[in-house]
């Protein structure tokens, strides 16, 4: 599993929040349950959305090819890190 | 549930209505405009009904408005809008208004026919007086006074004692005193001079001389209020013949005459006496055109409310000929559709207007009826534009599902994954938030363009399309197609320069912990990719599987939506025999295959220690697999530790056939199973022998009506069900597939985009020094309108359309019939608002 916890916690909580918490906890009105849906289906799909992404991506099955000037380029302009991760 | 989860209850109400107070209890409903009243009289003449008089009398009365409002309009003078909105006037102050309509029309009418002989004679006048200074310098020209000719005595009448006779200067000497020459004077209109003295020529063989001269001020012409141009002209001939033959063609010409006295002291003498009348004559004009003016002002204040007024009272008496006329109880009766929470409102409007009119109280009886009602969706400025999106398929059946609760994110949320771009996004929102802040300023302006309407009426779904289409572009990284590089990518490059300058391309490998830091960018597309030259390969796998992922859970949800309608209905035998087979149809083949592709990308990967079945050379195609588990093939497992697997997990190969053989049992259960319960049902009723179907029949009329068992209508089951198995069947492979355009969609704006940008803005981005600002500042106005009209206009058409497709097809197919007819209260608003328009169309 390549995926590391804190985005997934950050991104959980917050669509969470959104779809879950807020219909809870939102003011009794006339339009309670079409916002309680809004947010629902808001929370779930860009919850799902991000998901997907980050799934795709963190098990790569390939990289990216690139022109060796792009390479020199981001050598220089995105340096390694410090402490490379195993 | 709220209200718009499902249409309103909608009750059919009969109203008894005493004969006084019907005006006023019908103007009440009107402005609460929640009633549908049904015509009960339908096949009545239009010209039989009761009240034609009334609706005569009120047409009358907008002919005359709008007389008057033309009028009004041709002085420019503004009308007011106050905005205010009077209430329908009772019977009787509609013959006050009908007077003073009467009397404003036949007192402008009036002005009008006087300015007009004013006019006339005005410009008789002016032409009159430009005659007498004209030939005032033909006979000047001409004279030289011969004292021998002054002494002489009239010619034929055409001499004033002790003037020159201006005709005899013309004859030369020899000629003078027997030769009398007549003379015509008279204005003709400048276009026709030449081919008046041409004529005259022809016919009086140029025995006619002819002087003419421009008339340099343009005069009015009474009739039309245009500016002509117009010439003098004196004609002299000899001897009756000709006269009569000159006058003739004069008159052919609509030259109009004018005596012209020959004597200069009579000249001088008219032409004062011309100019005093003209001076009265301008007066008495300039005073009518003033009090028609002040007529019009008056008219116009209150023009706009009588507009409003006579427009309620047509539409009360429209209402009222579609009535029953109870001659017993002298009354009338009506029948009309109420929703049933506005039952209370409804009366209480009915007690407004009985007290109104001070008779006895209407009273409102609720019906019950065979038929099915009206869908009644009750929506606010917000909702209404999704409503009006799914309407257009197709009103929803009565008390059905309402897709537009859904519809109101889902399809701002897909048109988002087809547009997905975080620049274009913003322009779309703040377009969409300028439109929803100001509403109210830009909603009373009313203008003619369609296209403008058309957008406006969409704010609220352009303001949502755009915010969510910042959100995914933020997703998929994409700025005018450049990716932001927020939180670092998780890809390094670690070679040295010399294998950089040795190798054109280097792929980098996931694999090496110093290329790929082993999680992921944290949220959205890894900025990296932006640059890759093999970025499309990695993308399209990406967005083929949200594509297949979205369009799974969109369609799943629409199937659990119509496990709603059927407990809602009552329709347990749906359930058992439509929606269970559906589901398990679905999650069998195509949500094992989202499982697939879930399953994929946790377990295959890159890696130091991940097991060779588990290297990305080792990984299956997901799309061969399913392929392959649909015609249920096998294969030969080789056995060792370098070989890979076809095989995600264990038992797959036997789990994969048993979900087939569901499915495949899937198909006849959905064909079969209803039609055989209906039959079985109609047997056991035939056999009870009584002709009750109360037991049997489901609620709504929406579903195939049961009726004694006969071959004729098992057959019509039969091929309904058919078709309907067919239709999910084959439609689940290829709505799934069509969701791909999501994918295709996607591709197509990026490829736009990065287009754009590298064909247009690079140019002006990569000249250096003040050359490259100064072509900089064309070149962005080139890249900003390309942008703007191709990415955001066409491309945003072309996504919204998609998605539109999507849901009335897609989705839908699955649980909406959509086969009702929508509520049309009776409600002056509406009533108003569509007047309004014809008459801006009609301008």
């Amino acid at each position: 599993m390549g995926a590391s916890a804190l985005p997934l916690i950050m991104m959980t909580l917050l669509w969470g929040i959104v779809g879950i918490v807020l219909p809870i906890i939102l003011p009794k009105g006339p339009h309670r349950s079409l916002m309680q849906c809004i947010l629902i289906i808001t929370g779930a799909s860009c919850w799902l959305f991000w998901l997907c992404c980050y799934m795709h991506q963190m098990n790569p099955l390939i990289g990216p090819m690139l022109h060796n000037r792009t390479l020199a380029a981001v050598k220089q302009l995105w340096p390694q890190p410090g402490a490379t991760s195993v | 549930m709220g209200s718009l989860f499902r249409s309103e209850e909608v009750a059919l109400c009969q109203l008894f209505l005493q004969s006084e107070s019907a005006y006023t209890c019908v103007s009440e409903l009107g402005e609460l405009g929640l009633v549908q009243f049904r015509d009960l009289n339908p096949d009545v003449n239009a010209f039989q009904r009761k009240f034609v008089n009334e609706v005569r009398r009120c047409d009358e009365m907008e002919r005359k408005l709008r007389y008057l409002e033309r009028e009004i309009r041709r002085d420019a003078i503004p009308m007011q809008d106050t905005g205010d909105n009077p209430e329908a006037p009772m019977p009787r102050e509609m013959i006050d208004l009908e007077a003073n309509f009467e009397k404003l029309e036949n007192e402008l009418k009036e002005v009008n026919s006087n300015a007009e002989a004013l006019k006339r004679n005005y410009l008789e006048l002016t032409e009159l007086r430009h005659i007498l200074k004209k030939t005032q310098v033909f006979f000047d020209e001409e004279g030289h006074l011969w004292p021998w000719q002054a002494e002489r005595d009239g010619c034929a009448g055409n001499l004033d004692g002790g003037s020159v006779s201006l005709t005899q200067n013309l004859l030369p000497d020899e000629a003078k005193g027997p030769i009398q020459l007549g003379f015509v004077a008279g204005v003709i209109l400048r276009e026709r001079v030449a081919s008046f003295e041409r004529m005259l020529w022809r016919a009086c063989r140029g025995n006619v001389f002819l002087r003419q001269a421009q008339i340099e001020e343009p005069l009015e012409d009474p009739a039309t209020g245009e500016q002509v141009y117009k010439s003098v002209f004196i004609i002299f001939f000899q001897g009756e013949q000709l006269k009569l033959r000159v006058k003739k063609i004069c008159e052919g010409f609509r030259a109009t005459m004018y005596p012209c006295p020959e004597a200069p002291a009579d000249r001088r003498e008219m032409a004062m006496g011309v100019k005093t009348r003209l001076d009265d004559l301008n007066t008495v004009l300039s005073q009518t055109q003033d009090h028609r003016h002040r007529v019009l002002v008056s008219a116009a204040r209150n023009l706009r409310s009588w507009m409003l007024k006579v427009w309620k009272i047509k539409a009360i008496y429209h209402s009222l000929n579609m009535f029953n006329i109870d001659t017993i109880q002298n009354g009338l009766i009506a029948e009309c559709w109420i929703p049933v929470p506005d039952l209370e409102t409804v009366q209480l409007a009915l007690r407004r207007g009985t007290e109104k009119s001070g008779s006895l109280p209407a009273i409102l009886n609720r019906l019950s009826c065979v038929e099915s009602p009206p869908t009644f969706h009750r929506t606010n400025k917000f909702t209404r534009a999704f409503q009006g999106l799914i309407d257009s398929y197709g009103v929803a059946s009565y008390r059905e599902m309402n897709p537009a609760v859904y519809t109101i994110i889902t399809f701002p949320f897909l048109f988002a994954i087809m547009f997905g771009d975080l620049g274009h996004g913003i322009i779309m929102t703040l377009f969409g938030a300028w439109m929803v802040w100001k509403e109210k300023p830009l909603s009373v302006k009313k203008v003619d363009s369609e296209i403008w309407n058309i957008f406006f009426g969409g704010r609220y779904i352009i303001l949502l399309m755009g915010t969510f289409s910042m959100y995914t572009g933020i997703i998929y990284n994409d700025v005018f197609s450049k990716s932001l590089n927020l939180f670092g990518s998780s890809w390094h490059v670690p070679f040295n320069e010399s294998t950089i300058r040795d190798n054109r391309e280097i792929m980098l490998d996931p694999k090496q912990p110093d290329q790929y830091e082993g999680t992921p960018y944290p949220i959205g597309l890894d900025p990296l990719w932006q640059l890759a030259a093999n970025k499309i390969n990695f993308l399209n796998s990406y967005k083929m599987k949200i594509s297949i992922i979205f369009g799974i859970v969109h369609m799943m949800f629409g199937i659990i939506l119509s496990l709603w309608n059927h407990r809602f209905f009552n329709r347990r035998l749906n359930v058992l025999c439509e929606f269970i087979p559906q589901v398990l149809f679905m999650s069998c083949l195509f949500v094992y295959l989202t499982l697939l592709v879930f399953i994929k990308w946790v377990n295959y990967g890159a890696g130091e220690d991940v097991p060779l079945v588990l290297t990305p050379g080792c990984a299956p195609s997901i799309l061969i697999t399913f392929i392959n588990m649909v015609l249920m093939k096998g294969y030969e497992e080789a056995k060792g530790p370098n070989s890979c697997s076809a095989y995600m997990y264990d038992g797959q190969f036997y789990l994969q056939r048993m979900m087939v053989v569901v499915a495949v049992i899937c198909v006849p259960w959905m064909l079969v199973a209803k039609p055989y319960f209906l039959y079985r049902a109609s047997k056991q009723r035939a056999m009870l022998g009584t002709g009750g179907v109360e037991g049997a029949m489901e609620e709504t009329p929406s579903t195939m009506p049961v009726q004694p068992a006969e071959d004729h209508d098992m057959s019509e089951i039969l091929i309904h069900q058919g078709i309907h198995t067919i239709e999910f069947v084959l439609g689940s492979v290829s709505h799934t597939a069509s969701y791909l355009r999501l994918w295709a969609l996607s591709l197509a704006h990026a490829q736009l985009s990065e287009v754009l940008w590298g064909m247009v803005l690079r140019i002006g981005l990569s000249t250096a020094g003040t050359t490259g600002g100064f072509a900089m500042y064309f070149i962005f106005a080139a890249w900003a309108t390309l942008t703007v009209v191709i990415l955001v206009l066409m491309e945003g058409l072309s996504a919204f359309l998609h998605t539109l497709r999507l849901h009335w097809v897609e989705f839908q197919s699955k649980f909406y019939e959509g086969q009702g007819y929508a509520f049309v209260p009776f409600s002056f608003d509406s009533i108003l608002e569509a007047n309004e328009s014809t008459v801006t169309e009609a301008k």
